[in-house]
């Protein structure tokens, strides 16, 4: 009979499926997300009309790509904040790369490896130098944005030499069913992020840094090359971002991404995200940043004053975890 | 023959002498007490064996093989566990996900290779099982019990052929009725011939469970005697230098 309790009480799950998702942030902010999208189709006439979904689901891709790489980060306990400034960077190798004249492979394979090269910098600084992250990628923030300045001269780049359609249609077409193009990369990458994260052994051991990583270092996990793994993905998601944006507006400014890593912050925060490291999804990455933009969109669709928006954003994430503390409360009592 | 033996070993840093040319054995399936004070140098020996420092002189033997640890991931690979003192736990991890850090099993092949959570679950469940502690495979480490803890640093233990387990402290942090459950999870691993050093600060604890105790005090070691011809008087007389040596 000893036995048999025992047994059981080990075979025992702790929840059920449907306690886990209804305890989980990122399902609230999804019902968020629907409830206010059911909300402002019956209250304005603009927002169910494809052509505003399209620009919703194509602005959310930005800040959900990086917020992908973003999420991996915040998951170890680490920060980036160089991301807007890398996106503006690799935007500017590959528009100073094609508009030299050079093929678009060249010029993706030359913003790819810009971004890959920044993202190891700053992960060998913080794992093997013991850097505190935020004061890398802040430097990193002020750094890249000062080459990709250099890199132009500080001018607006808009051509794109022989393959500046290609470029444009990339970034601003849309091959599949009428979706843009942006909304499937960012589809595909969440499939992949979601993918490393739950199944394979890099993504448990970027669970475990951000939850303990001594016991991690203990128990054998590479943790030093993980780290600069995940801030090299960080930055090539960024770089990633940054090509498919260069293809969208088909023009290159300097002030590119400015302010743009606080948003990617935000919506990996409001789609679960914890900054003390240890939790974060795929799906609460895009899930935040789709937040993030039905905020900003229907505020216009709504008529209110666009100086409001940073308050809504800010109470947006304020909320969210608030919910989180909430649950927390009650767990400990 | 003796699972682990060392001798004269010696440690210094600068000029500071932790360990002092200690030599001592251990007998598989033998539970020994390390005890000492607060700098006696118990930390400094565990940490060689555990493969964190190497010996300034002296050598160690593991089944009568000389014994030579870069790192601690390689005494892992001659069988020599750690249950460290904080237990090294991710608190955002399931028990098994616990339990499997750093060994994770997979199923696929070459860069296929997915995380094999049915298995995982499975075997982590077994272990808990064999140990008697009621500990649920996919429950969070965070909403766990001290003992549960331990036992899910004590099941790692298992999932290689370990010859000796090595506890610092295991008792340190909680509560009496989790003090019995530790034991009784050390008297299993005992019965399965595995050898376990208890390095602790609690008599109690040492005289329920250990065969032998061995004292440390300034880094030279000053006694090491069967329980049973030892009292927690004595012990004690030896930790504080009271009894000089025996």
């Amino acid at each position: 009979m000893a036995i048999s309790t025992l047994d059981q009480t080990i075979g025992q799950k702790q929840q059920s499926w449907l306690s886990g998702v209804l305890g989980s942030q990122t399902f609230w902010v999804f019902i968020a997300v629907v409830a206010a999208c059911i909300f402002l189709s019956f209250a304005t006439d603009a927002f169910a009309t494809s052509k505003n979904l399209y620009n919703i689901t194509r602005n959310v891709t930005f800040v959900a790509i990086i917020a992908l790489g973003m999420t991996l980060v915040i998951i170890t306990g680490g920060i980036d904040l160089s991301v807007g400034s890398v996106l503006c960077l690799c935007s500017m190798v590959l528009g100073v790369t094609m508009h030299a004249g050079y093929g678009i492979e060249v010029g993706i394979a030359a913003s790819i490896a810009t971004a890959l090269i920044i993202g190891a910098f700053n992960g060998v600084l913080i794992a093997y130098l013991g850097f505190p992250p935020f004061v890398v990628t802040l430097g990193m923030l002020s750094v890249a944005r000062s080459l990709a300045m250099v890199a132009s001269n500080n001018t607006v780049v808009f051509q794109f030499g022989p393959d500046h359609d290609l470029l444009l249609s990339l970034g601003g077409g849309a091959w599949f069913f009428g979706i843009a193009n942006p909304v499937l990369y960012m589809i595909v990458l969440a499939l992949i992020t979601g993918f490393v994260l739950r199944w394979t052994r890099f993504g448990r051991y970027v669970y475990a840094i951000g939850g303990n990583e001594h016991a991690a270092t203990l128990t054998g996990v590479p943790v030093k090359p993980i780290k600069v793994a995940v801030y090299m993905i960080s930055a090539l998601s960024a770089g990633i971002a940054g090509i498919i944006q260069t293809g969208w507006l088909g023009a290159i400014t300097t002030n590119l991404g400015a302010g743009l890593e606080l948003q990617v912050i935000a919506a990996a925060v409001i789609g679960g995200a914890n900054l003390a490291g240890g939790i974060g999804t795929a799906t609460g990455a895009l899930i935040g940043a789709a937040l993030i933009e039905i905020i900003r969109n229907s505020l216009g669709l709504l008529g209110i004053n666009a100086f409001w928006q940073g308050t809504f954003i800010g109470s947006a994430i304020i909320l969210a975890v608030l919910f989180e503390r909430i649950r927390n409360f009650r767990q400990s009592e | 023959m003796a699972v682990l033996e060392l001798s004269n070993i010696s440690k210094h840093f600068g000029a500071i002498q932790a360990v002092n040319d200690v030599s001592l054995s251990i007998e598989p399936g033998e539970v020994v007490g390390l005890m000492g004070d607060n700098g006696a140098g118990k930390s400094t020996l565990v940490k060689m064996i555990a493969g964190n420092f190497r010996p300034s002189e002296g050598t160690m033997k593991m089944d009568g093989a000389e014994l030579i640890l870069h790192k601690p991931v390689e005494a892992r690979r001659h069988g020599i566990e750690i249950v460290h003192q904080d237990l090294a736990l991710c608190n955002n991890l399931t028990a098994a996900a616990n339990v499997f850090l750093g060994r994770e099993l997979r199923r696929g092949f070459g860069p296929f290779a997915v995380l094999d959570y049915a298995t995982m679950y499975r075997r982590a469940g077994e272990l808990f099982k064999e140990l008697k502690s009621e500990t649920r495979p996919r429950d969070l480490v965070k909403k766990m019990s001290g003992g549960q803890r331990q036992a899910v640093a004590i099941a790692r233990t298992r999932l290689s052929n370990a010859k000796i387990v090595l506890m610092d402290e295991p008792t340190a942090a909680i509560s009496v009725r989790q003090v019995a459950e530790v034991l009784s999870l050390i008297h299993r691993l005992r019965d399965q011939g595995i050898a376990v050093v208890l390095i602790s600060h609690r008599m109690p604890d040492v005289f329920s469970v250990a065969d032998r105790v061995i004292v440390l005090r300034r880094g030279r070691k000053v006694a090491d005697k069967k329980i049973a011809s030892s009292s927690p008087e004595e012990v004690t007389g030896l930790i504080t230098g009271a009894i000089e040596q025996v």
